[in-house]
């Protein structure tokens, strides 16, 4: 199994850490030839700044790619700033990004570094996980096919759609693997 | 500052790594930073060229001219503190700033003792010229380090002699036995849990950044190549000929700054770089100032 992260910008060698405990082999995407050296059964798109990895991916070539890959239905897990770039529409505007998740997302919704926290919480079919906001998104409203995973404070924060999983917390910071896990499961089943 | 504001604070600068950290000193340039791909900004009256140029004593930004930028971009907005000078952080945090710099670009306010950063609820990035300063600032509360190159130069090479210093001291500290360990960190003046650290992870236990000096996509992408975890810069790109550019080639050069095709790219046609003074030219070492 190999996962392609996404690693223009942000906290990738932490899921890639993840990954590699796991027992997983990781590929970098820094940049169009990243994408055909290597055939992906999964991407990570990780945290960090939204507009940073957003300018980068059209950049450097990888936008309409990587879109493809994601729409021919390759599993793809974010966090934080990778779920911006999924979501379909951003603080009540469209998606600027790849825009294919139907979700609508608030940005820096907690406000600046003093709002960010941690706690301890549900996410559906992993029990009660650490979960690290860092200046971090909210889900204000899912499509009919999206699934709630967790919430905080009645705000969605892990959501699912087909192929795409996206989390506005940062397992990837923490020692619980239960979402790459959970993520993993979902490269296994697509693959059958 | 209790345990996990700090360890929020250091994510944040894990979300920072493989970016750049622009000096701005105007909403409009702040704009110009965050469209061209800065991961933050950093909010100042004056780039370090122009503080050293004009010379005096140099304080922390006006609170307004910071909330002008922190209402102009979404990224993280950063402002620069005197060594020292713990009631310009308390001012800093009651904005709501994302980052502090206690930088040695402004003047000292104590010339013995750092802020005590463990006092405080957001995140502080401070300057290291060596592995002993690094930790000593990380013991006071820094949640993120960069190197001391000499400000507003464009001249690289005292930030390429502290990565070096620092890295290396590393490599060497993780080769020790452990029964040395004590006394490295006595010979380091730096508290034995943190040597302990650096021995087994070969690393800093926080996020370390390049900082000072750097003008071009070539000198982004030496520091990278050096073991820097993401470029801090300042006066290289305001004082240049073609900002927007420059600012754009310089984050593409740190994502991708083991690929040398496409260092050639982004080197051409920047139009001029800042001048720059040499090391050897300047009458004051700010590297000098806090250790």
């Amino acid at each position: 199994m190999n996962i392609g992260v996404l690693a223009v910008q942000g906290a990738f060698i932490e899921h890639e850490r993840c990954l590699q405990q796991l027992g997983v082999t990781v590929s970098e995407i820094r940049k169009q030839e990243d994408l055909w050296q290597h055939t992906f059964d999964g991407i990570i798109l990780p945290g960090g700044e939204s507009t940073v990895m957003g300018k980068l991916i059209r950049d450097l070539g990888l936008y309409e790619p990587m879109l493809m890959l994601i729409k021919n239905g390759l599993p793809v897990f974010g966090t934080c700033a990778g779920l911006l770039l999924l979501a379909q529409q951003i603080d009540g505007g469209v998606g600027s990004h790849f825009a294919c998740m139907d979700i609508a997302v608030k940005r820096n919704a907690y406000g600046r570094q003093l709002g960010s926290f941690t706690i301890q919480q549900e996410m559906k079919g992993l029990g009660v996980i650490p979960m690290v906001f860092i200046r971090a998104p909210y889900i204000e409203t899912v499509g009919k096919k999206v699934p709630v995973l967790a919430e905080v404070d009645g705000k969605i924060v892990a959501a699912r759609e087909d192929n795409m999983l996206v989390t506005a917390f940062h397992p990837e910071v923490t020692a619980d693997l239960s979402v790459h896990r959970y993520f993993l499961g979902m490269v296994r089943n697509h693959s059958l | 500052m209790n345990n996990d504001r700090y360890e929020l604070n250091k994510n944040l600068a894990q979300m920072l790594k493989g970016g750049v950290i622009m000096d701005v000193t105007t909403p409009e340039q702040a704009k110009i930073a965050e469209s061209a791909g800065a991961c933050a900004v950093m909010a100042l009256e004056r780039i370090p060229a122009d503080i050293r140029a004009a010379g005096g004593v140099s304080r922390m930004s006006d609170p307004k001219m910071i909330r002008g930028i922190q209402e102009a971009v979404s990224i993280p907005v950063m402002a620069k503190v005197r060594i020292g000078h713990f009631v310009e952080a308390q001012i800093l945090e009651a904005i709501e700033i994302d980052y502090i710099d206690e930088s040695e670009v402004l003047s000292p306010a104590d010339d013995r003792l750092h802020i005590d950063k463990t006092k405080f609820a957001v995140p502080f990035v401070c300057g290291a010229k060596d592995l002993g300063e690094a930790l000593r600032r990380i013991a006071e509360g820094a949640a993120m380090i960069r190197t001391k190159g000499e400000p507003g130069t464009g001249d690289i090479i005292q930030a390429v002699r502290h990565m070096r210093m620092i890295t290396g001291e590393m490599a060497r500290l993780q080769a020790l036995p452990e029964e040395e360990l004590y006394n490295a960190a006595k010979e380091l003046a730096a508290p034995y849990d943190l040597v302990k650290y650096v021995h087994d992870h070969g690393k800093l236990p926080v996020v370390n950044f390049a900082a000072g000096g750097l003008a071009t996509p070539a000198d982004a992408a030496l520091m990278m190549q050096l073991g820097a975890e993401g470029v801090f810069v300042g006066s290289g790109i305001f004082k240049s000929g073609n900002p927007e550019k420059r600012a754009a080639a310089i984050v593409q050069a740190v994502t991708n700054y083991n690929d040398s095709q496409i260092l050639a790219k982004l080197s051409e046609g920047l139009g001029e770089a800042m001048v720059g003074i040499n090391e050897q030219e300047i009458q004051l070492l700010m590297a000098e100032r806090g250790k």
